[in-house]
């Protein structure tokens, strides 16, 4: 418990300061590494806590990331980039969600994935949202007193903006809450039989992971200053599922470590081959075979690293 | 009705029909506060589909129940269960990758208050934690607290079985079979146990061990193709010429 607090700090006081010592291009791969990284774990609590495999998140990371570029066009300030982004995110993953979780399994996946791509659909369509070109030329505003623009103001924003949504889900998983959970995951009807009404903890859930992909959208607007309606695609929920398997599901580090593996192998290879989504997929299938508890699993089984 | 006033469960010609076939077929019951009633009948005699009814796991086709006076029927299983009536499965139905002292602390704490709590530690609960310890003493479990439940003994797993339905602190305990599959000392150490639980928890428990049925039940009540065929002591119905009938009848 205290060596996996130093651990975090350790990291966290190393991300925070790694412009001091790298280039841009590192410092933009970490940064995406750690936006994807959060959009990843709001996906575990899902996947891996409460066993609900989305296939639609990419809904709340759009909806987080144009509510932030819409809001910071029209006033940049910290109500635009800190509360506007997850709260909508939240509204639109309440709706999605109540719908959603009165069907498990195929049918939760393919209800998820058919309302992300009607998100798609209008996002590409709604000239108000740029269509298919999205929304461009998005300021880094002042927030909380700090000049976004400045690079490294920004870094330490993001990175600390992260650090929080890890440790509040880190919480979340440890609290009663994250206990129920883990119990629905375990056997939904027995959670019934003794008393939870399971479906209000499933959409709290579904809420929660919701506003934390609109949390990593809105900060993926600020870094790169423009959203498209790629945001909403059905890839991007899958390279979020698949950095999750990857890290290992029920982890939250997993998430990290996951997107950490995707983005830098993505970099890596794409800058070699364009076939780099083959490499990927073998790397998958490979990982899958030998590793299939993902990378934590693995360094648990290495490592004796504990649960 | 026995002394004690109203009953706790009424069950008024309850039906429930699966196709052609009628699993459950107009089943009055007067459960008494306190008492302890066993359901007993061969194979298919629609002994778990009146659980089911009972505890709102199946809407009954037709007829109705009162719980505490008040009617529960159609409600969902977890409405019913806050109400204060909790039932045990046939089939161990555990969370079998949490411990025993988690699987029975869930339970406890399925009331509700603290269990939306996102950010509180698990220990600032101290209610359901310590029911949940009062629970595992009840059914024997105190030693394996820490065991994850999927590397229980069979005999084990069924005591926590019942052991999470009791969690709950209900005011009626519907056990479905509790010793099913046990061994004879292991079905003993069951029966003691039940034995031992307060006179406050009514007692609802189908049971095909006679013994069990004799030394726990107040009054028995037999079905037969979804309809009571007999109730009254375990002595009465013993000898009602009709039981004697089905069970030789079934072998
Ligand atoms: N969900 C169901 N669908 C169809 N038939 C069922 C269902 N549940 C029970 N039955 C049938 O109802 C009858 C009574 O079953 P059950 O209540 O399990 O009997 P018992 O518990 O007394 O052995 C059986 O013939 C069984 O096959
Ligand atoms: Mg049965």
């Amino acid at each position: 418990m205290i060596a996996r607090l130093a651990a975090f700090l350790v990291l966290l006081a190393a991300a925070a300061a790694f412009p001091l010592f790298a280039g841009k291009y590192p410092v933009t791969l970490l940064q995406e590494i750690l936006i994807w990284g959060v959009f990843a774990m709001s996906l575990d609590l899902l996947m891996g806590y409460a066993g609900m495999v989305s296939f639609g998140h990419s809904a709340f990371f759009g909806v987080g990331g144009y509510v932030a570029a819409l809001a910071l066009t029209a006033y940049p300030g910290t109500l635009s980039a800190l509360a506007l982004p997850p709260l909508a995110a939240g509204l639109a993953a309440l709706v999605i969600g109540f719908f959603s979780i009165r069907v498990s399994g195929v049918y939760f996946i393919m209800l998820t994935l058919a309302f992300s791509q009607m998100f798609y659909a209008v996002a590409f369509q709604a000239a108000w949202l740029g269509a298919e070109d999205g929304i461009v030329g998005v300021p880094r505003a002042s927030v909380v007193g700090i000049n976004l623009a400045q690079p490294m103001s920004f870094h330490l924003y993001l990175v600390a903006l992260v650090a929080l949504g890890a440790l509040f889900l880190w919480r979340v998983v440890r609290s009663p809450f994250g206990h129920v959970l883990q119990g629905i995951h375990e056997n939904e009807s027995r959670m019934q039989a003794v008393g939870y009404a399971v479906n209000r903890y499933k959409l709290l859930a579904f809420v929660i992971a919701g506003m934390l992909a609109g949390v990593a959208g809105a900060l993926y607007t600020q870094l790169v200053g423009s959203i498209t309606p790629d945001a909403f695609l059905w890839t991007t929920s899958g390279e979020a599922l698949l950095m999750v398997i990857i890290g290992g599901t029920g982890t939250l580090g997993g998430a990290v470590l996951g997107a950490g593996a995707f983005i830098l192998l993505q970099s890596l290879v794409s800058s070699y081959t364009e076939r780099w989504m083959l490499i990927l997929g073998l790397t998958f299938i490979l990982l899958v075979l030998f590793a299939p508890g993902g990378i934590v699993g693995a360094l648990r089984g290495r490592v004796g690293l504990r649960a | 009705m026995t002394a004690g006033g109203a009953p706790l469960l009424v069950a008024e010609r309850l039906t429930r029909h699966f196709g052609a076939l009628t699993a459950v077929n107009g089943v009055s019951l007067d459960i008494a506060p306190r008492e302890r009633r066993a359901i007993i009948g061969p194979n298919g005699a629609g002994k778990t589909t009146l659980f089911n009814l009972i505890t709102g796991s199946l809407a009954p086709s037709a007829g109705r129940i009162l719980f505490d006076g008040k009617p529960i029927t159609g409600l969902p299983p977890h409405v019913v269960a806050r109400r204060g009536l909790s039932r045990s499965f046939q089939r161990t139905n555990l969370f079998p990758k949490l411990t025993v002292l988690e699987n029975l602390r869930l339970a406890a704490a399925a009331d509700g208050r603290g269990s939306y709590s996102l950010l509180g530690g698990i220990a600032r609960l101290p209610g359901p934690l310590l029911r949940a310890r009062e629970a595992a003493e009840a059914v024997g479990l105190t030693d394996r607290l820490q065991e994850q439940a999927s590397r229980l003994s069979y005999g084990e797993q069924r005591q926590l079985e019942v052991g999470v339905a009791l969690a709950t602190s209900p005011k009626l305990l519907l056990l479905d079979e509790p010793t099913a599959g046990m061994s004879p000392e292991e079905t003993l150490r069951m029966t003691r146990m039940l034995e031992g639980l307060p006179r406050e928890v009514t007692l609802l428990i189908i049971e095909h061990d006679m013994d069990v049925v004799s030394s726990l039940a107040d009054r028995v009540t037999v079905l037969h193709y979804g309809e009571v065929l007999s109730e009254g002591s375990f002595q009465e119905v013993k000898a009602d010429p009709r039981v004697y009938e089905v069970y030789l009848g079934s072998g």
